[in-house]
């Protein structure tokens, strides 16, 4: 830990970090007022790559905007596109095949394993390991090919359709996906080798970038960053939806809210979504995966609804606002991200800029998805 | 004790007089004609087809008193979320709560501004997490939050004098 000082508000300088910043990865903007290598204060300024997808949902229907939802939060697509699913399906009361479910949940994990793994090799370049990012590249490459065959897409996937998918599995995918199982874990022992006991990698992270359970409530922080503060609250587990109450699996929780309980949170994670699959895999059900009976417009009755999901980086959160039309009148999407970047702002307050960029690197940041 | 009912309970005390009865949400079913803007009060709604259990509409001027309440219960917030009811000269604001505990319990708190002066009191005292939520919601809709530290634009460009979520909006 480094010694507290006192700041003073008259000897500052003002530093950006970014639009274009290798450690945001992506164009997100910090400006920091430094009192030399401390940061005096912090503004986030957001906005750089903002589409308005929210006008976009009110300008076609409701399957034409199935494939913003690859384009918000590329690394964890999937999952985007199960929490517009889950919220049209229930506003239309379409019912969805279990073996869809079923399907829905494999892929939905293989994704976060993959977010995770991007998490991993780019965090640990940005604390100045490099090999790391290329065993991490290297698996997640694995689960591309998987899921590219069955979606037809490597990165921003429409897979989804309301009440089913897109297109069933076939034994390929099955027999791909339970060789990557045995070899993920195995590889995520080598992680643990590798990186997580490293030394440097524990100065970096132990101890910094403190956010206590009142910042979480207060700043509606979720994902890995609430669960690596002590918060117990994962989506898939405190409202369950899908069918994630039929499996067996933990949810990692960490107390101590540094960077390194955030690190270890995201770790377990993977293991855990290696579980999901693997049970999913046994429990397939054969059937369709399309629903029989199913409105040939979508029009949802007039009123509002909302549906979470939990993605890489925490609940997800669609309300939708219906007037009873081909298109919705409001569509408002909760993306986990741009609660959990708010904190950056007091939580970073104090610490070297340096203490900093790994603090930032924690929070997995995607800013398609906080700017929306 | 369950959390909605101590929560319904604790929201109650907002509106002293017993509010007109509330049709029963399960008239949804039957085809509402069209959302007609409904009396104050709070209602509970059915979980399984609309994803929230409680749903509290409010005089802009209770908004603090509610917000308070739904803090000290543990509630986290979601999203703030405005609607253009152009038909209705209104703007509506949505407050998404929800909790991290597993007594699960979606609370929504919402209230209806006039769409020529919107304006409302800011929350970010009680939720911090709100000066983005807030400072969103008068990019796309031009709701003034009064008290609001540093309301400038914060996804539109810093010299937006355009609101693109009001119908009305022509790019």
């Amino acid at each position: 830990m480094t010694e507290p000082i006192t700041l003073q508000q008259d000897e500052t300088f003002v530093l950006n970090v970014g639009p274009q910043h290798p450690a945001t990865h992506g164009v997100l903007r910090v400006k920091m007022t430094m009192d030399g290598e401390y940061i005096y204060n912090a503004e986030t300024v957001l906005g750089y790559i903002h589409r308005m997808h929210e006008k976009m949902a009110e300008n076609r229907t409701y399957p034409q905007y199935m494939p913003n939802m690859g384009r918000l939060d590329y690394l964890s697509a999937m999952s985007f596109n199960h929490g517009y699913a889950l919220v049209v399906e229930r506003a239309c009361n379409i019912e969805v095949p279990e073996r869809a479910e079923y399907i829905r949940v494999i892929t939905v994990e293989l994704n976060r394993i993959a977010s995770h793994l991007v998490w991993l090799g780019a965090y640990v370049l940005d604390l100045g390991g490099f090999t790391p990012l290329m065993y991490c590249f290297d698996d997640r490459e694995q689960i591309l090919d998987l899921l590219e065959a069955v979606t037809g897409s490597r990165l921003t996937y429409c897979y989804f359709r309301f009440g089913g998918l897109y297109n069933d599995i076939d034994d390929d995918f099955i027999t791909g996906t339970r060789a990557f199982i045995k070899r993920m874990r195995k590889e995520l022992k080598m992680y643990a080798k590798l990186v997580t006991g490293n030394i440097i990698l524990m100065k970096r992270l132990k101890g910094h970038g403190p956010v206590d359970q009142n910042m979480c409530q207060r700043y509606g922080a979720t994902g890995p960053v609430a669960r690596g503060s002590g918060i117990n609250y994962d989506v898939r587990r405190n409202e369950p939806y899908s069918v994630y109450p039929e499996f067996d699996f933990e949810v990692p929780v960490y107390g101590e809210g540094d960077s390194y309980a955030r690190y270890l949170v995201r770790m377990e994670e993977m293991e855990q979504s290696l579980r999901i699959i693997e049970q999913a895999l046994d429990k397939l059900p054969d059937g369709p995966v399309n629903p029989k009976k199913k409105p040939k417009l979508i029009k949802p009755p007039p009123g509002d609804y909302y549906a979470a999901v939990e993605t890489a980086r925490g609940n997800f959160g669609i309300r939708m606002v219906s007037d009873g039309g081909k298109n919705a009148y409001r569509l408002k999407l909760r993306s986990p991200t741009y609660s959990n970047m708010h904190l950056f702002d007091e939580a970073c307050r104090g610490m070297l800029i340096a203490d900093a960029l790994a603090f930032m690197g924690s929070l997995d940041l995607v800013i398609p998805e906080m700017d929306r | 004790m369950k959390i909605q009912e101590k929560t319904k309970e604790a929201l109650a005390a907002l509106f002293p007089d017993p509010p007109a009865s509330e049709p029963e949400p399960d008239d949804a079913e039957e085809g509402e004609k069209k959302p007609e803007p409904r009396g104050n009060g709070i209602i509970e709604q059915d979980y399984h087809t609309r994803g929230f259990h409680l749903d509290a509409q409010i005089e802009p001027d209770q908004l603090i008193e509610a917000v308070r309440i739904l803090f000290d219960l543990g509630y986290y917030l979601e999203a703030i979320t405005g609607v253009d009811w152009i038909k209705d000269e209104q703007l509506e604001v949505v407050y998404d709560f929800s909790r991290y505990d597993f007594d699960l319990c979606r609370t929504v708190i919402r209230t209806r501004v006039d769409r020529s002066a919107p304006h409302l009191p800011t929350i970010t005292p009680i939720y911090t997490g709100a000066s983005w939520h807030e400072r969103e919601t008068h990019d796309f809709f031009g709701i003034v939050f009064d008290g609001h530290p540093y309301l400038v634009p914060l996804l539109l460009p810093e010299d937006a004098d355009f609101h693109p979520l009001l119908k009305d909006f022509e790019a």
